[in-house]
């Protein structure tokens, strides 16, 4: 095997719990995001636009979906002769078998893959982030300052910054402690999750027994804090630009309504660092006569004969006549029927929603949109709403309890 | 089907296309918002189930090749069969330049020769329609035809748009007994769609007969003279046709993208209509933009109104412009308060602020890639 400078980690077993109904079937990073894309195809994009090409795709929640997704790894030039994409699912070892426990454990039992790449370097990633970052940069910085460990932290506003795992730096950038979660935040540097180790060095952390005070499963809890206590050189690479981690129903929601800006924030027409995906084969989308589309984003395979507003729609959506949706998500394949209200709504993958229905009623007269993760309704995946149809705002429904839902109503 | 090798001759004359066609073959010209001419062909090929196909290049074929490439958005990068480029070349008996179909056959005698199937599919690049060949197929075999040719019959078209046609005369057992090609007074309603399914020995016998003595057209040629001879039939096609041979056809069949039956019978009916992917952002539309019976793709910002338009990938529409019955191409972009009815813009154009184009409905005004006005 020709060896690599730097060898890609792609955390994507995690199951998602905080996304409900959307992470049922689905591995969190297979989740579509913003009209075309899967959270995924962020950090793979990133790597390969970044010349890091090979990459483990660390799997274990419910994979199906995401592993026919990756496949090959053709759609982000990553079906390579040296390296390329490797989906890594758990194992049966010669005694036993165990799942990844961790973080750093799902690493620390796939160290013979690395090992096969002889990489310098190793970059951990996670898979349920939206952001454009230049890994080589950071690469750079991480050789220029001689480092052991280089972390990625971004400035986050202060009232937020005890909601996070928070480096205390150096005027030269160097990590001189680590809080998770501080009461009184001394700096805003976030720590992103993204990680590059000299290999050698992480390694050695992997093999070595555990402490007796702990484990070692998980980066942030156990490798990073032990690693500090060792004095081992330790580096926060300074991000800047937009960053959102998607893990809740309310980020997932609302970085998905930042497209919708004006100028957003996340740039994804930048012909030099293009978000890659699988592209559906779907015809361009029709717009009738008599719809009404604005502030939104549609893509590809779309029928819009409603009124659309301020949402996005992914491949293949259909919107009836008469239909109104507004500050929604309506996912790949989902298909409205007539004069139906749709508001403030996540809608997953192929559910057919009926004639006359009202998805994210409120009882009370119509207030004035809010952002509230209490008051998005969310829909699962492969659902048939029948006309007439009302599910009350706020509620999240999947096959096993939406006739129950029904009922109430 | 797997029995069957496809082959499409890209070298149709293109001089009726004007200003679209400087640079590229009909086969490579953009059509419905994403696709090109040939994407359409190509995948009722993939759709039938044939995996060997050859395409024979004439004029202009860099943007074809470009869009082409090895094949894979189409799946046909295999081991075995998948896509062959077949561009012309200078050898002692050959001089590059096809005279016709017939010509081009025989300069690649040696790909069809060394193709392990029985049967060969050949297609023109023009046609526009959405089939699967697999009955077409099985009425050739079970009717024990040499040569099937595949027709529709176009009752609506006026006897002016029929004589622009090779035209069938079949008599009730589909039997083909005469063809008129391009006929001053058209006596037929039943259009050629250029694609015949004749077994391969057949066909390289017909071709070396043919370019022995020095005849080149394949209706004229091979058709014509063995009405006789050989069992020629016809078979038909009931969906959706339409040729792409004018700037009127071209504005006209873009045009009737909008009507839902069309759309339908072209990307519904029988199977996807695969094209390059060009990894755009989706569509996005601003806060005072308006969109009315139109197809439009992804990677377009529009911030206007566009009504009864076709929009390509990345085309940009500024605020307060008014887009009217008009085909805009690829990554062109429209400024701010600028008005355009039946206009063709090509690739790449500019239209600078404030700037009015009108033309007529049957006969637009078309702008060449990369202008600026």
């Amino acid at each position: 095997m020709v060896a690599k400078k730097c060898v890609a980690m792609l955390l994507a077993g995690g199951q998602g719990s905080r996304l409900g109904v959307l992470t049922k079937n689905t591995a969190k990073p297979a989740v579509p995001f913003g009209g075309k894309y899967r959270i995924i195809d962020f950090p793979l994009s990133n790597c390969t636009n970044s010349g890091i090409d090979t990459i483990g795709v660390l799997t274990q929640y419910k994979p199906l979906k995401l592993n026919s997704y990756i496949g090959i790894g053709q759609p982000w030039d990553l079906d390579r002769l040296n390296g390329g994409v490797t989906i890594l699912p758990p194992y049966m070892k010669q005694t036993a078998g165990e799942w990844y426990s961790g973080t750093a454990n799902a690493i620390c039992q796939n160290i013979e893959f690395i090992e096969a790449y002889n990489p310098e370097y190793v970059l951990i990633l996670s898979g349920d982030q939206i952001y454009k970052m230049d890994y080589s940069a950071m690469l750079a910085f991480h050789e220029e300052k001689e480092a052991d460990v280089t972390i990625a932290v971004l400035e986050v506003p202060w009232e937020d910054a005890s909601r996070f795992g928070i480096m205390n730096t150096d005027e030269d950038n160097k990590v001189y402690e680590f809080v998770e979660k501080p009461k009184n935040p001394i700096s805003n540097k976030a720590s992103m999750g993204i990680y590059i180790f000299k290999w050698k060095k992480l390694r050695q952390y992997l093999t070595q027994e555990p402490r007796s005070s702990g484990s070692n499963n998980d980066f942030g809890k156990d490798i990073i804090p032990r690693m500090l206590k060792d004095g081992e050189q330790m580096y926060a690479f300074p991000f800047k630009g937009y960053w959102r981690d998607v893990g809740t129903i309310q980020s997932l929601w609302e970085a998905n309504m930042d497209l919708l800006e004006e100028t957003p924030e996340l740039d994804l027409y930048d012909p030099g660092w293009k978000i890659y995906s699988r592209n559906p084969v779907e015809p361009p989308h029709y717009i009738a006569r008599g719809a009404n589309v604005r502030s939104c984003i549609i893509t590809e395979g779309g029928m819009i004969f409603g009124d659309v507003n301020h949402s996005v729609l992914f491949a293949g959506v259909t919107v009836g006549k008469g239909s109104r949706v507004h500050n929604s998500i309506l996912m790949p394949n989902v298909k409205v029927g007539e004069n139906t209200v749709i508001e403030n709504a996540i809608i997953a993958e192929n559910t057919v929603v009926g004639d006359n229905c009202y998805i994210g009623y409120s009882a009370g007269a119509e207030e004035k949109p809010s952002r509230k993760r209490k008051d998005i309704t969310v829909i699962g995946e492969n659902l048939t709403l029948p006309s007439g149809y009302k599910l009350d705002k706020g509620s999240m429904v999947d096959s096993e309890n939406f006739l129950a839902y029904q009922a109430v109503i | 089907m797997r029995d069957t090798m496809g082959i499409i001759y890209t070298g149709d004359s293109n001089i009726s296309l004007q200003e679209l066609t400087l640079r590229r073959s009909i086969a490579a010209l953009p059509f419905a918002g994403r696709y090109r001419v040939i994407d359409f062909m190509l995948s009722n090929m993939i759709n039938s189930g044939v995996t060997n196909v050859g395409i024979i290049t004439q004029n202009n074929y860099h943007s074809l090749m470009d869009h082409l490439d090895s094949g894979k958005q189409w799946d046909l990068d295999r081991k075995s069969g998948g896509l062959f480029i077949l561009p012309p070349y200078v050898s002692h008996d050959n001089t590059g330049w096809y005279r016709g179909e017939v010509d081009a056959f025989h300069s690649n005698m040696s790909y069809i020769r060394r193709s392990p199937q029985n049967h060969v599919l050949i297609c023109g690049s023009s046609m526009i329609c959405s089939l699967t060949f697999h009955k077409a197929m099985e009425f050739h075999r079970e009717n024990m035809a040499d040569i099937t040719v595949i027709y529709k019959e176009d009752k609506s078209a006026t006897k002016e748009e029929l004589s622009g046609h090779t035209l069938l005369r079949t008599d009730e057992n589909n039997r083909v007994w005469d063809i008129e090609v391009r006929p001053s007074v058209p006596m037929s309603d039943k259009v050629s769609m250029e694609m015949y399914i004749i077994d391969k020995k057949l066909f390289e016998y017909l071709v070396e007969e043919c370019a022995a003595r020095g005849q080149y057209d394949f209706s004229k040629d091979i058709l014509l003279r063995n009405l006789n001879k050989l069992r020629i039939l016809g078979f038909e096609h009931e969906g959706y046709l339409a040729k792409i041979d004018s700037i009127h056809a071209y504005f006209k069949t873009n045009l009737e993208m909008l009507d839902q039956e069309n759309f339908r019978d072209l990307f519904e009916q029988s199977g996807p209509v695969y094209t390059k992917v060009k990894d755009q952002v989706p569509a996005r539309y601003g806060k005072n933009a308006s969109a009315i019976n139109s197809l439009v793709a992804d990677g377009c910002i529009i911030d206007g109104v566009v009504e009864n338009c076709v929009l390509f990938r990345g085309v940009k529409v500024g605020k307060n412009a008014y887009i009217r019955d008009s085909i805009i191409m690829q990554d062109t972009e429209i400024q701010e308060r600028v008005i355009l009815d039946n206009v063709i813009l090509d690739k790449n154009v500019i239209v600078r602020k404030g700037k009015r184009l009108m033309g007529q409905k049957n006969y637009p005004v078309v702008i060449r890639k990369h202008a600026v006005l």
